[in-house]
C-alpha cells in the first residue's frame, strides 16, 4: 500500500486538496463518502454488471505475435480500445454516474481534451437521464470534430472554453468554475487522475479494472500474473494509473509511464511533465507541473488531445520521484509511425495517445522472452484526419 | 499594530477595494493605490496574477491575463511595492493563488511582504490545514493577516476553525459564485449573513463578490464591519485615465 493515497489525501509529497472555499462542501461531501459508496456491494453489482454488458469487459488481453516477432518480446495489448466509446474513459464515468445518482446530484459536468471523456460522460448521462454539460477547449472542438458531434447527439450541451490555450487546460479550470457557481445539485466528473482528493484515488480506483482483469488474463495465458514491464501513455494518466494500479506493489513489474514529447522535449512545444516539470500546485492538488519561474502555468503541446495537458496525477508524481516507476516521453512524429505500424502488423488503428505507449517499445532493449503489457488505452477512429495529413492518405 | 487591526477599531463601513497588479498597464499598480486611498478607500487587495484562476470571473480573468502579457510576476510586484509605505498608508492586502507563492518560497513570500510594508494575505486555494501545518507560523513571524474565505454553504463548526486561524478579518462570500456575479440579496442571502453576525465571532467579517454600488455596499455594512469591490472596479479602470476613473468610481459610494 506504499504507494497508495494516506488519511490526509496525500501520495507522498503529491496530493491534497487546493481549493477554494467554494468548492469545499462539494469536495468534502465526496471525500466523507467515495470509500463508502464504492464499497457498498449494491454498489458493485450494478457497477460491474453495466462494465459487462454495457462496457463489454473484460477487455481482452491480446499477444500480438507480430508486434512480438518485431521486439523479440512477448507483447500483451490489454484492448481498452474495445470498449463502448472507444477508450478507457468509460470505465471511470460508469463508475462516477453511479457516485453522482447516490448523492443525489441531478446535473453532471465535465471537461474533456480529445472528447473520449466527453463522449463518455454524455454516453453515461444519457444513459441514466442526467442533465450533461461539457466543457471543451475551442482548440480541441476544431481538431476533434466528430466526438463533438457525438456529445451533442447524446444529448450533452458542449461548452467552449476560450480562455488560455483553450485546452485542456482551459476546460478544467472552466468546469471547476460551473461546479463553484452550481454548488448543490451538480456533481462533476473528473475524468483522469488530477483534481483535489478525493478524484486521483476515486478515478483510480474505477480504472483499476485495467489492471485487475489484465493480472488473472496473465495467469491463463502466462502462468504468472507479474509481466516484466507495464506501459501506459501518461497525460493526466487515468489509463496508465489504472493499468498500474495493481502491479505497484509488485516491486519487480517494472512501470514504464509514456509522456507526450510533443515536438520534441526542448522544442518549446512539448507535454513532456516530469522532464520539464517543477512541483507545484494545479488544478487542486500538488503534483508535478509545466511552469515558469514565476509559478504560471505552461502551454503544453502533443499532436495527441488527450495527452495536451501540464501536469500529471499527485500519483503519478509520487511514483515518479520514488523511482517506483520509469517516466519517458515520446514525439509526435515517433507516436504516429507506431501508430501505422500497429495498424500495419496487427490490423488495429490506435488512438494516438496510445500509440505513444507503443512507440516506447522501439526504445526498450528485450533479451527475448519478457512478457510486455502495453495498456491500448484507445481506438484511433477521432485521430483518422491527423493519420491522413501526416500520412498523406 | 498591524494595520489591519487597527482599521477594524477605528472604522465602520470599511469600503476595500481589489484590483489587479500590472493592469490596465504594467506600471499602474502604486498609482491606482495612491488614487484610491485619495477618493477615500480604506483598504486595498491587490492581486498578483495567475495563469488558471478558478476562483475567478470573465472580468478578473481577462484583467489577470493581460498584466501576466505585460510580464508581471511576483518579483516584478514586489519591485513595485518597494515604496508603498511612502505613498499610501491604508492597510493593503495581497491576493492570488497558491503557486506562485510556492515557487516564490513560502518564507521569501512573507518576507518580501513585510519589507515592503504588505499587511496580509488572502490565497483562496490555500487550504486551512496545509496553512495551520505549513505557512502559519511564517506569516505570524512577518505579522501578517491570513484572510480566509466563508460561503453561504460552510459549516459553523468550520467557521469558527477559521476565525481562530485567523487575525486580520473573514471574507465573506455573498454567495458560491466566481467572481463577478451580481449580489441578489434574497432571503436566504440575508438569513445567511444574519447567522454569521450572530456567531459573535472574534474576527470582524467583510462582504464580498457582488457589490457594485452605493446600494449594495450599504445592504453589506449593515450585516458586516464593510465590504469587498473586485470586478465592478477593475472593469472601471479598463481604459482612460487611472485619476479620474478611480476618483469617478469612488464618487459612487459616497454620500
Amino acid at each position: 500500500m506504499k504507494y497508495k493515497v494516506n488519511e490526509k489525501g496525500y501520495y507522498g509529497d503529491f496530493g491534497g486538496a487546493y481549493i477554494p472555499e467554494m468548492l469545499y462542501p462539494n469536495v468534502e461531501e465526496l471525500r466523507q463518502n467515495y470509500l463508502n459508496i464504492i464499497d457498498d456491494a449494491d454498489f458493485q453489482k450494478e457497477f460491474h454488471q453495466l462494465l459487462k454488458d454495457y462496457v463489454g469487459r473484460p477487455s481482452p488481453l491480446y499477444l500480438a505475435k507480430r508486434l512480438s516477432e518485431r521486439y523479440g518480446a512477448n507483447i500483451f495489448l490489454k484492448r481498452e480500445d474495445l470498449n463502448h466509446t472507444g477508450a478507457h474513459k468509460i470505465n471511470n464515468t460508469i463508475g462516477q454516474i453511479l457516485l453522482a445518482e447516490k448523492l443525489g446530484k441531478k446535473r453532471i459536468i465535465a471537461e474533456t481534451g480529445a472528447g473520449q471523456h466527453g463522449v463518455a460522460t454524455a454516453t453515461v448521462c444519457a444513459l441514466r437521464n442526467l442533465e450533461c454539460v461539457i466543457y471543451m477547449g475551442e482548440v480541441d472542438i476544431e481538431r476533434q470534430a466528430p466526438n463533438v458531434a457525438r456529445m451533442k447527439m447524446l444529448g450533452a450541451k458542449v461548452v467552449p472554453a476560450s480562455s488560455g490555450s483553450k485546452t485542456l487546460k482551459d476546460a478544467t479550470n472552466e468546469a471547476m468554475r460551473d461546479w463553484i457557481n452550481n454548488p448543490v445539485d451538480t456533481h462533476y466528473i473528473i475524468g483522469s487522475v488530477v483534481g483535489p482528493h478525493p478524484y486521483p484515488d476515486m478515478v483510480a480506483i474505477f480504472q483499476s479494472i485495467i489492471s485487475e482483469e489484465t493480472k488473472k488474463q496473465l495467469i491463463e495465458q502466462t502462468g504468472n500474473d507479474q509481466p516484466d514491464y507495464v506501459l501506459a501513455c501518461v497525460g493526466g494518466g487515468s489509463n496508465a494509473m489504472g493499468m498500474f494500479y495493481h502491479f505497484m506493489d509488485d516491486e519487480n513489474v517494472k512501470l514504464i509511464a509514456v509522456e507526450a514529447a510533443g515536438k520534441g522535449v526542448s522544442s518549446g512545444f512539448s507535454a513532456a511533465t516530469t522532464y520539464l516539470g517543477k512541483e507545484g500546485v494545479l488544478h487542486g492538488s500538488r503534483s508535478i507541473l509545466m511552469q515558469t519561474e514565476d509559478g504560471q502555468v505552461v502551454e503544453p503541446h502533443s499532436v495527441s488531445a488527450g495527452l495536451d495537458y501540464p501536469g500529471i496525477g499527485p500519483q503519478h508524481a509520487h511514483l515518479f520521484k520514488s523511482g517506483r516507476g520509469q517516466y519517458v516521453s515520446i514525439t509526435d512524429e515517433e507516436s504516429l509511425d507506431a501508430g501505422l505500424l500497429l495498424t500495419q502488423l496487427e490490423g488495429i488503428i490506435p488512438a494516438i495517445e496510445s500509440a505513444h505507449a507503443l512507440a516506447y517499445l522501439e526504445k526498450m532493449e528485450f533479451e527475448g522472452g519478457e512478457n510486455v503489457v502495453v495498456c491500448l488505452s484507445g481506438r484511433g477512429d477521432k485521430d483518422l484526419d491527423t493519420y491522413i495529413k501526416y500520412f498523406k492518405l | 499594530m498591524n494595520r489591519i487591526k487597527q482599521l477594524f477599531q477605528e472604522k465602520k463601513n470599511i469600503l476595500s477595494i481589489y484590483y489587479t497588479a500590472g493592469y490596465p498597464n504594467i506600471g499602474d499598480t502604486i498609482q491606482i493605490a495612491e488614487a484610491l486611498e485619495k477618493s477615500g478607500a480604506d483598504m486595498l487587495e491587490i492581486g498578483f496574477p495567475y495563469s488558471d484562476p478558478v476562483a475567478d470571473g470573465p472580468v478578473i480573468q481577462a484583467s489577470s491575463k493581460k498584466s501576466l502579457d505585460q510580464g508581471m510576476t511576483l518579483k516584478l510586484l514586489f519591485e513595485q511595492l518597494k515604496d508603498l509605505r511612502k505613498k499610501v498608508t491604508i492597510p493593503v492586502l495581497l491576493m492570488g493563488y497558491v503557486n506562485p507563492v510556492l515557487q516564490f518560497g513560502v518564507e521569501n513570500f512573507c518576507k518580501a511582504c513585510a519589507e515592503v510594508g504588505v499587511d496580509g494575505c488572502i490565497v483562496p486555494d490555500l487550504p486551512m490545514v496545509e496553512y495551520e501545518e505549513f505557512y502559519k507560523g511564517c506569516f505570524e513571524e512577518h505579522n501578517l493577516s491570513n484572510v480566509f474565505l466563508i460561503t453561504p454553504q460552510t459549516a459553523d463548526e468550520r467557521i469558527h476553525k477559521i476565525d481562530g486561524l485567523t487575525n486580520g478579518f473573514i471574507y465573506l462570500l455573498s454567495s458560491s459564485a466566481t467572481t463577478g456575479k451580481n449580489l441578489e440579496v434574497g432571503d436566504t442571502t440575508e438569513t445567511y449573513f444574519s447567522r454569521i453576525k450572530n456567531m459573535n465571532l472574534t474576527n470582524p467579517t467583510m462582504i464580498g463578490f457582488g457589490i457594485s454600488d452605493k446600494q449594495t455596499f450599504d445592504k453589506a455594512c449593515s450585516y458586516a464591519n464593510g465590504a469587498i469591490i473586485g470586478t465592478a472596479f477593475v472593469k472601471a479602470i479598463e481604459d482612460g485615465n487611472i485619476e479620474e476613473s478611480v476618483s469617478g468610481f469612488m464618487q459612487k459610494f459616497k454620500g
